[in-house]
């Protein structure tokens, strides 16, 4: 498996407005398959409009320990787009004044950016009702510095939730690199060694499940269900819930599409499996996307496509709830993989 | 239309069956649909046992279908081949049982 991003093979995926031209052209350009536009449209759901904004997304940077086969961020070592204290101080002002209920911190392995702990001690005082970290779980056990992350986390009552493809050593770590489940495992035995994840405890451990490969995921709770019997019988691990998350067609997971003839046949699986009731509940409804270097997005895949907010605020420094909440999101077909069956989103299915 | 008898392409077009007779085609795909539902076995095992089926009909569609059902389900490899085997050993059960016939044949007639 690649050890570099696609950026860093200056490949032309990495190219976002190459991504955009493939998402618009061939079957979505002949017709073969409606656009995402046109089939929101059937059920007067065009203009997509936000809700109520429940959740504020701040991505720290797309460094990451890992190089992932499926990352929509193109995330990896070689990545050098990190959140500076001047961002997150802005970002801070923001978490103290918004509405939302929120606040989940990504990346990359957000855990990475220097600044990580400053920044999620400072957001915690803000009183938020629910504190995300979202964990790669290898970096816990990638250098010393890190392995008092989960008291870490414990001491600040932060919500871990952490990517785990399948609960197999082969599935994992051919999408997520060699030695992957190992790591993850001790890292899981840590976290729930303090309290994360064990029945009753208020220490939150989801896990996110994320397809390895060119197909849809199944049902959400069937595969919590699988995932807690095989992890509990195999290494005595508990966690809360599992997160069912669709891979979406851009980045690195387009790539390997498109390399793998996958692409078309995926497109195809995601229109047929197209759910309108769904599309009332997609996360960029409720949602806002903070990257690296403030800019706002309806979601973390269009941050990824830098398609930021069709808004006159764009930019967290100039931030103002209301006028951002008036807007329309901006979508492309990409926005299919958010639509598909039971739906998806960074909580897990809308549907 | 296609020059090969089977179309990887044909498969979604499975539902189309229901425009040359909406009754019948409706009530296949209740049936089939309720089939596959949980019961008794879960649907993971019903998934299971249609791929295995799936090889021994040798129904090229059924078995796209069902591996990728499988893996949405998280179901394994090692599972999906072993489920496999399942259907080949029946298979093959089938056929040597038969051998019994022929041996009460040849028992009859020679002499």
């Amino acid at each position: 498996m690649a050890t570099k991003s696609l950026k860093a093979r200056n490949n032309d995926i990495a190219n976002t407005s190459r991504q955009l031209e493939i998402l618009s052209n061939g079957i979505f350009a002949d017709g073969e398959l409606p656009t995402f536009a046109a089939k929101i449209k059937e059920t007067n759901q065009f203009p997509l409009r936000p809700k109520k904004l429940e959740i504020l997304q701040i991505n720290l940077g797309y460094m990451c320990n890992q190089v992932c086969e499926h990352c929509h961020v193109d995330a990896g070592p070689d990545r050098k787009e990190i959140m500076t204290v001047e961002t997150m101080q802005q970002c801070l002002d923001v978490i103290k004044n918004t509405g939302a209920h929120t606040l989940d911190l990504t990346g990359g392995a957000p855990e990475m950016n220097p600044n990580f702990r400053w920044f999620v001690e400072e957001a915690s005082k803000a009183g938020i009702k629910d504190f995300i970290v979202r964990s790669n779980l290898t970096i816990i056990r990638a250098n010393k510095k890190y392995y008092d992350l989960p008291e870490f986390f414990k001491k600040h009552n932060v919500h871990v939730v952490s990517s785990m493809p399948h609960w197999t050593r082969g599935k994992t770590d051919k999408q997520r690199g060699d030695g992957v489940f190992d790591k993850s495992i001790k890292a899981l035995q840590e976290l729930n060694a303090v309290g994360y994840g064990m029945p009753n405890s208020d220490l939150k451990l989801d896990l996110v499940y994320n397809p390895s490969g060119a197909f849809l995921p199944g049902d959400q709770m069937a595969l919590e269900a699988d995932f807690k019997k095989a992890l509990k019988a195999d290494f005595n691990i508990d966690f809360h819930h599992l997160f069912a998350i669709t891979n979406l067609p851009i980045s690195r997971f387009l790539d390997y599409l498109i390399a793998s003839e996958n692409y078309e046949d995926y497109m195809y699986a995601l229109v047929d499996a197209y759910n309108p009731s769904a599309v009332a509940n997609v996360m960029c409804t409720n949602t806002l996307s903070v990257s690296w270097n403030g800019w706002l997005y309806d979601c973390d895949f269009n941050q990824m496509l830098n398609l930021k907010v069709a808004s006159k605020v764009k930019h967290i420094k100039d931030y103002n709830e209301d006028l951002l909440q008036d807007r329309n999101i901006i979508i492309n077909q990409h926005c299919y993989g958010c639509t598909a069956g039971a739906g998806s989103s960074c909580q897990g299915t809308v549907a | 239309m296609s020059k090969n008898y089977y179309d990887a392409a044909d498969l979604r077009k499975f539902g189309k069956i229901t425009e040359w007779s909406e009754e019948l085609g409706n009530k296949f795909f209740d049936y089939y649909g309720k089939v596959f539902e949980e019961g008794a076995l879960t649907a993971r095992e019903k998934s299971l046992i249609a791929l295995a089926v799936a090889h021994t009909e040798q129904c090229p569609y059924c078995i796209d279908a069902y591996t990728k059902d499988g893996l949405q389900r998280g179901i394994t490899k090692e599972e999906m081949m072993e489920a496999i085997h399942v259907g080949a050993a029946i298979k093959s059960g089938a056929t040597l049982v038969h051998g019994v016939q022929m041996m009460n044949k040849v028992n009859k007639l020679e002499m």
